[in-house]
């Protein structure tokens, strides 16, 4: 083991592009763990008190571990190529801290709501669950547009419309997730509220693709390459997929292709940004990388504790398995 | 221009914002506004941080004692601390992740050259420890019928150990930011790069032994006060209150055992200090001409102007002769260097001396208070001495401001380095930082963890006041584990 660490070259050749394909990874699997999550936040909007217990029941042992995946990709990122974390969290300084807020924004709203049994300070902090829940992916999805097109201001055109588009894909995850927690009515109502917004969804990435066409000529190559039309496909099928299994009533089934919807779309950040890493400061991955022994360090720890942490996952979710119900959920 | 007209106002308005109005929002420069805000965020979060590593033991050892002996008042005692437990990492949670994208967003020139030192810890941190902590908490809290007794207490255990090994990390990135070693620098593109070169070196560097178990301690310090100064208050409405006369005798005898060792290693912390600091040990005690120092027991501001600019020579000191330079080199003649024969800029004098002096001060406090509970514990009337009861009540915050204090002496006592004699703090400031932004954020950080803050005081007081109004029956007899359906928060 010293021998490798000790080494001045990487243990794998293509060890900076794993990495880069880490950072990618942790990116989805935060999105489709938080995703869900802020799905259901805004599903919460229209719920009334009963839905909501059950709703708050359904996330509440997960969201914590969920939430944890934001901070797994930062320090990732971090590890691997700290060049681009200064970069991207400094240029996008206001913004960063406007995720931030957001996030604690619903993470509060869902506890403190339980804390008195005062109507207004209940609705209070659903408030604040709600747009916190609507408003950090919007955010994000602002954020990682503004990182993968290079863009200086968070305020231009394609941004804003892939931020929608991220809201949409939380919606569609939200409704899959609580199509496998729910029984009855509340489960109708979610998923007919989660085909409509997988409608909207592939309606939005279409838009997306088509924004980025017209706005970035420096990205007609790869927009027009054989991986993004694989990724176009894999959402319209998975899309299609989803919607035939919330019809069909195969709630798992339906799960998996709103997960699969996400998974597209990280690969498609992946594609839009490799080999750059940060566009707008004109780094590669090779460029930016950090130099062998760490990574080469980092890397055995990843080897050893990814696996882990993917079984602590399992462990809970099989824990934590089988529809919600109100008493469960903490106060 | 003139095709350009009806988008002018748009554009005026615009410009007058950005170039009028955004700059006069500059109240700070972007340095002193991000290591203000650092600070601050910092002296929240540490709270809760704390409160994690000091109350993870005491979970421990009420759970496997409720599972082991199957006495209702450990489950009671589990669960009342369960649910501070829950809301302080929820908390912690909340006021920590700005932090780390604080490194990026405040100062990001600081984690370019520090990154390859530093980015390994801390997604170590999250891979290793937070994620845990994250996962076994979800068990704690909401699977106390869905899993074994046994794989409940391993529960506990985990989300201790998490606790721990975070701190752990931490303070490893904490500690190699005082003293460095195990990198090389080399420049690239006008920057200095920190290059890794022998990670055993620089992860268990000169510091970290040092700070990791002063303040590991100092957490399990803080939290003992707290669950003494409850433990009493309970003790005090109800002299027969079982569950909490049990808490409070625990906690009087850890108190006085680790309030001793952290006297003890604090001192020979204080000499490895004097050795690899010296200007911060400097500041500790105020010493700005160089030659031999005294030890300043009891220092007393004659004048408002020694507050903020404290000298040795113009306090009224209760002092012991030789004492400070016996205690940088074990030799009571040794000369100390003093803050004027640096060749950089002195940390905030003011800020270093009178932090180390709360700090040392309320720590002989806590070993009276320890001192006082054991003999008490020892010849009986632990829950009848009033006055016992009433100090540990009073005392019960006072651990975590030691603690904070004592954070101030090292980060602040550091300045101007951000890492010692390699990076200054104003290097390594995010240079596209504006002071608008910075200090933006800086009143969104003070109004937004103060009102963290008081939510968290205020839920606390809930969860205490909710414990006050129960009636206690049947502790003695009733020594079956938790009934099915009585779940962590019934």
């Amino acid at each position: 083991m010293t021998e490798i660490l000790s080494d001045s070259s990487y243990m794998i050749e293509s060890l900076p592009e794993v990495w880069f394909g880490l950072v990618v990874f942790a990116l989805g699997v935060y999105l489709l763990l938080d995703g869900f999550d802020f799905g259901l936040g805004i599903l919460f909007a229209e719920a009334d008190e009963s839905d909501r217990e059950v709703l708050l029941a359904a996330f509440g042992p997960l969201w914590k571990a969920n939430e944890v995946w934001l901070v797994l990709f930062g320090t990732v990122l971090f590890a691997g190529f700290p060049a681009v974390y200064a970069n991207i969290l400094s240029r996008h300084y206001l913004l960063v801290f406007a995720i931030l807020l957001a996030l604690s924004l619903r993470g509060l709203g869902s506890k403190l709501r339980e804390e008195r049994d005062d109507e207004e300070w209940v609705r209070f902090w659903d408030a604040c669950f709600v747009a916190g829940s609507i408003a950090s992916p919007f955010l994000l999805g602002v954020f990682v547009a503004s990182w993968v097109l290079g863009e200086a201001s968070a305020l231009a055109i394609a941004p804003l419309v892939v931020g929608v588009t991220v809201v949409a894909l939380s919606i569609v995850l939200g409704a899959a997730f609580l199509g496998v927690k729910t029984r009855g009515e509340l489960r109708d109502h979610v998923t007919r509220r989660g085909r409509q917004a997988t409608g909207i969804y592939v309606g939005l990435f279409v838009l997306t693709a088509i924004t980025l066409f017209v706005q970035y000529p420096g990205l007609h190559t790869v927009l027009l390459s054989a991986s993004t039309a694989a990724i176009v496909v894999a959402t319209v099928v998975f899309s299609i997929a989803t919607v035939f299994a919330a019809f069909r009533e195969r709630y798992h089934a339906a799960f998996l292709g709103a997960a699969g919807l996400a998974a597209a779309f990280v690969v498609f950040v992946g594609t839009l940004l490799y080999p750059a890493i940060d566009p707008a400061a004109g780094l590669s991955v090779r460029d930016a990388v950090v130099s062998p022994l760490p990574l080469n360090m980092t890397t055995i720890f990843a080897a050893i504790f990814m696996p882990i942490i993917v079984g602590y996952f399992l462990f809970l979710y099989s824990l934590f398995s089988g529809p919600a119900t109100p008493e469960q959920s903490y106060g | 221009m003139h095709a350009s007209q009806p988008t002018s106002a748009t554009d005026a308005v615009l410009t007058v914002l950005t170039t009028e109005i955004w700059p006069i929002l500059a109240f700070l420069t972007p340095e002193l506004a991000s290591r203000i805000q650092f600070g601050w965020t910092i002296t929240i979060h540490i709270i809760f941080a704390a409160l994690s590593v000091g109350l993870a033991p005491f979970l421990v050892y009420f759970t496997v004692q409720e599972v082991r002996t199957g006495k209702q008042r450990y489950a009671r005692l589990r669960k009342f601390w369960t649910k501070i437990f829950a809301v302080g990492f929820i908390m912690g949670t909340v006021t920590g992740i700005p932090m780390g994208f604080m490194f990026g967003t405040n100062f990001a020139a600081f984690s370019q050259t520090a990154g390859e030192l530093i980015g390994g810890p801390l997604s170590f941190e999250a891979k290793m420890a937070f994620m845990m902590e994250a996962v076994f908490l979800g068990v704690l809290l909401f699977g106390r019928e869905r899993v074994s007794d046994w794989f409940y207490a391993l529960s506990s255990f985990m989300v201790a150990l998490g606790a721990w090994l975070s701190a752990f990390w931490i303070l490893v990135v904490n500690s190699w930011m005082q003293t460095p070693r195990g990198y090389e620098v080399v420049m690239e593109d006008g920057l200095p790069i920190a290059q890794l070169t022998d990670p055993m070196a620089a992860f268990f560097n000169p510091r970290f032994p040092w700070m990791y178990v002063h303040m590991q301690n100092a957490a399990v310090i803080s939290v003992t006060l707290l669950i003494a100064g409850i433990a009493a208050y309970f003790v005090w409405k109800n002299r027969d209150s079982e569950v909490w006369k049990t808490a409070l005798r625990v906690t009087v005898v850890v108190l006085l055992l680790t309030s001793a060792f952290q006297a003890i290693h604090g001192d020979m912390y204080g000499r490895h200090v004097a050795e690899t600091q010296p200007h911060k040990f400097a500041a500790m005690e105020a010493h700005y001409e160089t030659g031999q120092a005294d030890l300043h027991l009891i220092a007393i501001p004659t004048e408002l102007e020694s507050i903020t600019d404290p000298r040795a020579d113009n306090l009224y000191t209760i002092s012991i002769p030789h004492l400070a330079s016996f205690l940088a080199e074990g030799d009571p003649t040794a000369e100390i260097t003093g803050l004027n024969d640096f060749e950089y800029e002195s940390p905030p004098v003011a800020w270093v001396f009178w932090s180390f002096r709360v700090m040392v001060g309320l720590g002989f406090w806590f070993i009276a208070l320890g001192a006082w509970g054991t003999y008490r514990l020892w010849r009986g009337g632990l829950a009848d001495d009033d006055r016992l009861l009433k100090a540990l009540m009073v005392s019960s915050p006072l651990g975590f401001i030691a603690l904070i204090t004592g954070w101030y002496v090292a980060e602040i006592g550091r300045q101007p380095w951000i890492i010692q004699d390699v990076l200054t703090t104003a290097e390594g400031v995010s240079p596209p930082l504006s002071g608008t932004e910075a200090t933006l954020t800086l009143i969104a950080f003070v109004i937004g963890y103060v009102l963290l803050f008081s939510v968290f005081l205020y839920v606390l007081k809930r969860i205490v006041d909710e414990e006050a109004s129960r009636h206690e029956v049947g502790i003695e007899e009733d020594n079956r584990p938790d009934s099915p359906g009585v779940t962590a928060d019934d």
